[in-house]
């Protein structure tokens, strides 16, 4: 390192070539910032909020991913309007479930994994090479993973090279596989599947998935007692992302709005 | 141990300015504009993949002629300082200058420790926020780790000299994007002596007006041609 001034990283980061990994180049230069990623011991009985259930579905453009916004803490409420699904970059998100501080970390290096590559090589990773990556960042989370902050992730996006939207899916060992249909996770995912098994069919339209996520998530929170439903007179509704051909796009609160009157009309 | 012959500081380092001047000397130049709502990179580029012009952070971009490899390093160092800076305080922490004086203080040590100074001029670029009557930065870098605050416009590469003549007759302020574009081609190109076409321009913008996070933007062919006939 003898071209490093100044605390001024340069030089090539493998043996050829510029190593456009920022979690390698964040581990190197600043191990205190990610040490607890990579930590064999922890303070794993200490209180912590825990995200509950998020999912994703295919539609006919892409992926629909959704998420409540509670964050539990034991039997409390720690937040109600906690952020559990993402953008990753522009043509992908990421929904997480688990720790909550854990996660939220994990979702900032990978959101900068995908930013640093693509400015260092100035080309976009494939959708593949994103998973992939995803599931190695979650096996550095494994030993803490082992001491109860388990993060699970769902991923997604839209694949250009395929042409088609996407969904992975993730366990805390960094086991990773590529779903299908649809798929749900955290503490509410049985009644979410439950139900998203009975309404999701190949093919749908981006408004009919929206209106099955909410769906999905109003189950969830009706039977899990962690997951928080819509609460429109406090304004609480899920967070909905769309991912396209056009690229990643929140869904408006006017319509997850509607979408939430839409389900609970069809039910009374 | 070998004895070197005594070589007076000031020549050493005549001779190493010399160098990397013919280095630089031997490339294509670029230029970079201040236009109403952001600022422009251009160049003159055959290749449509090794880039002269890049983005480093949100509001800031690079521009770099000389030795490939070598402005390609800076490059590569600009980026992994500003996405560390940005991780480890917040985005809005990145600036421009701070990124000028670490390619500065970078530059400086080769150009007085190593065998041979890197044979590069560079650009670092920052656009001012949108909302805000904030000054755009625009920093030139020399090989010997010279830094400069421009304004308006700059012209760096073996024709800088004629760059800088040719836009000082023309420059004025508040150019809209068209007009920064054709005006720059026309500079680069008297510079040159030769009209360049449209396929070997490249040129990126740091658009204040992007909705985006990330304001820097490349303008493709097409748009440089659509620009250029129109």
């Amino acid at each position: 390192m003898t071209d490093n001034p100044a605390g001024f990283p340069l030089g090539a980061g493998g043996p050829i070539g510029a190593n456009p990994s920022f979690f390698d180049l964040v581990s190197r230069n600043r191990p205190e910032a990610v040490k607890g990623l990579t930590a064999t011991q922890g303070g794993a009985d200490v209180p912590h909020p825990h995200g509950t259930t998020v999912l994703g579905l295919k539609f006919q453009g892409g992926v629909v991913f959704a998420g409540d916004t509670r964050a539990t803490e034991g039997f409390s409420i720690a937040d109600d309007k906690m952020e559990k699904v993402f953008p990753a970059d522009d043509y992908s998100a990421i929904a997480i479930a688990g720790a909550a501080g854990q996660a939220v970390e994990i979702v900032k290096l990978f959101q900068l994994e995908l930013e640093h590559y693509e400015k260092i090589t100035g080309d976009r990773l494939s959708l593949e090479g994103k998973a992939n990556r995803l599931a190695q960042m979650i096996r550095g989370n494994f030993p803490l993973a082992l001491q109860g902050l388990v993060v699970v992730p769902l991923f997604g996006g839209f694949d250009q090279r395929r042409n088609e939207g996407r969904i992975f899916y993730y366990d805390a060992t960094g086991g990773r596989w590529e779903e299908d249909d649809y798929r749900a996770t955290g503490s509410g995912e049985r009644p979410a599947k439950g139900s998203l098994k009975k309404r999701w069919r190949p093919g749908l339209s981006r408004d009919e998935a929206i209106r099955v996520a909410v769906e999905a998530l109003v189950d969830a929170a009706e039977e899990d007692a962690a997951t928080g439903g819509p609460d429109p007179s406090r304004g609480i509704f899920p967070t909905i992302l769309v991912v396209a051909a056009e690229g990643v796009a929140a869904v408006p609160e006017d319509e997850v709005r509607s979408a939430h009157e839409a389900v609970v009309g069809a039910r009374s | 141990m070998s004895f070197m012959p005594y070589v007076p500081p000031e020549q050493l380092m005549k001779d190493r300015s010399d160098f990397a001047h013919k280095g630089i000397a031997r490339g294509k130049s670029v230029v970079g504009l201040e236009y109403a709502t952001g600022l422009l990179f251009i160049a003159e580029n055959p290749s449509s993949t090794l880039h002269k012009i890049s983005e480093i952070y949100d509001r800031i971009a690079f521009a770099g002629v000389g030795k490939y490899s070598e402005f390609e390093d800076l490059r590569i160092a600009g980026v992994r300082l500003a996405d560390l800076r940005g991780y480890s305080y917040g985005r809005e922490d990145v600036r421009a200058r701070d990124i000028a004086n670490g390619y500065s203080q970078a530059l400086s040590t080769i150009f007085t420790q190593q065998m041979k100074p890197y044979e590069v001029e560079i650009l670092v670029a920052e656009v001012a926020e949108a909302d805000d009557h904030g000054r755009n930065e625009l920093y030139h870098i020399l090989f010997d780790g010279t830094v400069t605050d421009e304004h308006g416009f700059v012209g760096i590469g073996g024709h800088a000299e004629a760059l800088t003549q040719a836009l000082q007759g023309t420059y004025q302020e508040g150019w809209d994007l068209p007009t920064a574009v054709k005006e720059g081609v026309k500079a680069l190109s008297s510079a040159e002596g030769s009209e360049i076409e449209p396929a070997a321009i490249e040129a990126g913008v740091l658009d204040r007006t992007r909705p985006q996070r990330r304001k820097f933007r490349r303008l493709e062919d097409d748009e440089v041609e659509h620009i250029l006939s129109g």
